[in-house]
């Protein structure tokens, strides 16, 4: 299968400071995603779609050294973060995770803590100093939209929100460390129709400060979210990047026809 | 909208009333017609009464059974069945609940838990003399193992569900032997080490052969407990830029702590009836000795076992007013641990 590389940033949009060269992973002996090289714009919202197994969730936890916490996982090629390589052999992976953010599939604030201390857990965990705490969970739960709604509890435990507030409270989590990049593995799947809907408008609008990558399932929630898409495909052999273009082209005039049978829905 | 008539609210899936009359009125005759066995009859005693009543069930059961349909008829004959099973398996409970309950009610006076035997013999009236130098003994002994057991055994289950480091396996299989360790055993071993390099018993010497049998019920608990922490908790820690002792320390065990808090009174509650290794390392004492590493110490266990040597009616009163007071902590630790065990929120 032919393998895209594909240079998202313009020198309108700007670069993000984050790209992967000829990246590739393994389970075990399963080659799981080959040969993926993308360099991602700033201050964007870039989609991550294909079937399932076609390798984009693997690929994005190979952003932010999650991919390693799989056992018996491998990978090859480079990710780099403002010209360095990530995997290299001087590099604090707690320090990429606090630059490259992530929020999970299934909401996971963590039940021990208050709303404000889920907040500010991320900071406390890295022995960060916190200036001004009010000021800052306020911020966080505002970028999120949840300010308003929690702002009257935010000592009632994290557990006591809903599925969409939870997830909001997760992205305010992950805000408060400050991130570059802000990965996102399917943040929606396991909501509803509506908290779905708030929380694109929150990764629309966190794309006004930082650079979000989302995995996504649902097409249209790709061409609402994002503003550039990359494809994704296996055909029983390892992921490949297919294409990668801005939303709108990918949507109305891809150039591979794969990926035009992708979106219009004939497979997936 | 006025004009509709809301029906009155019913339960047709519930037993009509003339039925559980009819079924509790069947258990009242059979109860009474095996009473009547009992005292006419070469059955006696409760288990007689018990074995009657069983057989007499069956019978009602069988005639109670003639209108049903054939499965019906089954199926009351398996709950019967099922029912004795349960009685069964839950009467040696209840006759070592009732026997140290009414023998202990006894001697159960206000000065058994406010003074020791100091100046009291055994064959003094029950109203002079106590456990008190018992109670606290047991307490600063278990106090001592907990304070030993309750990290290591907390730690070991970090280590097999946080750390999974190369020694998992063995860890693991080295805390589940140990988990039938006799207790005997435990105490030789403290006896013949511990003991041994010190002069004798000592609460010291009691609570080590204590915190040996502790060790693998909060280990295995404290395991078990953690395996319950979602994934998700520690990758979302990892993530935010956590290192990993940062993770479980502050994500996974608060998370659990609640759990871990039961897994150290699961511990307590399993060793704070030894007898056995305590006759070895701790010894036994008329009075609270206040000295931890030196000079033999009573406790609950021990006080129980010099009554009942003593024999005399007296002695043996106290022996069981100790059991009781041994049961009622070990009581209150098992509803501490469920109440502390059920608030755990994920």
């Amino acid at each position: 299968m032919s393998n895209a590389s594909a240079v998202l940033d313009t020198p309108e949009q700007g670069f993000a400071g984050l790209e992967t060269r000829e990246a590739h992973a393994w389970f075990g002996n399963h080659h799981a995603l080959s040969g993926v090289s993308l360099r991602f714009p700033a201050k964007s919202v870039t989609g991550l779609i294909g079937p399932s197994g076609c390798g984009k969730s693997t690929y994005l936890r190979l952003l932010n050294r999650m991919h390693e916490f799989i056992p018996n996982t491998a990978m090859a090629g480079e990710v780099l973060l403002h010209g360095d390589d990530i995997y290299g052999e001087s590099v604090d992976p707690a320090a990429i995770r606090l630059k490259v953010g992530m929020v999970f599939q299934k909401p996971n604030p963590f039940p021990a803590m208050t709303i404000r201390e889920n907040v500010i857990s991320g900071l406390k965990l890295a022995h960060i100093k916190i200036d001004n705490e009010d000021e800052l969970v306020e911020k966080c739960l505002n970028r999120a939209g949840l300010w308003k709604e929690v702002k009257d509890r935010l000592d009632a435990s994290g557990g006591s929100l809903s599925g969409g507030q939870q997830q909001r409270l997760c992205i305010a989590r992950s805000l408060a460390v400050e991130p570059e990049v802000l990965l996102m593995d399917e943040p929606c799947s396991a909501l509803d129709p509506g908290s779905t809907l708030r929380i694109e408008e929150t990764i629309k609008e966190l794309a006004e400060k930082i650079t979000v990558v989302i995995v996504t399932h649902n097409m249209q929630q790709a061409s609402r979210v994002s503003d550039y898409c990359a494809f994704f495909l296996s055909d029983g052999g390892p992921g490949v990047l297919v294409e990668a273009d801005q939303t709108r082209k990918m949507f109305t005039n891809p150039t591979d026809t794969r990926t035009a049978d992708y979106v219009q829905g004939k497979f997936g | 909208m006025s004009d509709v008539t809301i029906p009155q609210p019913t339960r047709p899936w519930q037993r009509k009333r003339s039925e559980t009359f009819r079924s509790g009125a069947s258990f009242v005759i059979v109860g009474l017609l095996s009473f009547a066995v009992v005292l006419f009859t070469g059955f006696a005693g409760v288990d007689g009464w018990a074995v009657v009543f069983l057989l007499i069930s069956i019978v009602a059961v069988v005639i109670r059974g003639r209108k049903l349909s054939t499965k019906e008829r089954g199926n009351s004959k398996v709950q019967l069945v099922i029912t004795a099973a349960a009685v069964l398996a839950f009467a040696p409970w209840l006759s070592i609940l009732g026997s140290v309950l009414f023998k202990g009610v006894v001697g159960l006076r206000l000065n058994f838990i406010t003074s020791d035997m100091r100046t009291t013999v055994p064959d003094d009236e029950l109203n002079m003399g106590g456990a008190l130098h018992a109670v606290l003994g047991s307490l600063l002994m278990v106090l001592i193992a907990t304070i030993i057991t309750l990290p290591l055994g907390i730690l070991s289950g970090v280590y097999l569900t946080e750390i999974k480091g190369r020694f998992t396996f063995l860890v693991r299989f080295v805390v589940q032997s140990m988990s039938g360790v006799p207790s005997i055993v435990a105490g030789l071993f403290v006896f013949t080490t511990y003991n041994s390099l010190t002069n004798g018993p000592s609460a010291f010497g009691g609570a080590l052969a204590l915190g040996i049998l502790m060790l693998p019920t909060v280990a295995r608990t404290s395991e078990e407990v953690l395996k319950l922490v979602p994934d998700d908790l520690r990758s979302a820690s990892l993530a935010l830029g956590a290192r990993q002792w940062r993770t479980t320390l502050m994500v996974v065990l608060p998370t659990v702590r609640s759990g871990l808090i039961t897994a150290g009174i699961l511990g307590v509650a399993r060793v704070i009836g030894e007898t056995a290794p305590l006759l070895l390392t701790a010894g036994s004492n008329s009075a609270f000795w206040f000295n931890p590493v030196e000079g033999p110490i009573a406790s609950m266990p021990i006080y129980v076992f010099g009554m009942l040597q003593i024999g005399t009616e007296y002695a043996t009163n106290r022996a069981w007013t100790g059991a009781l007071v041994l049961m009622l902590a070990v009581f209150a630790l098992f509803f501490t641990a469920r109440k502390l065990g059920g608030k755990d929120k994920r």
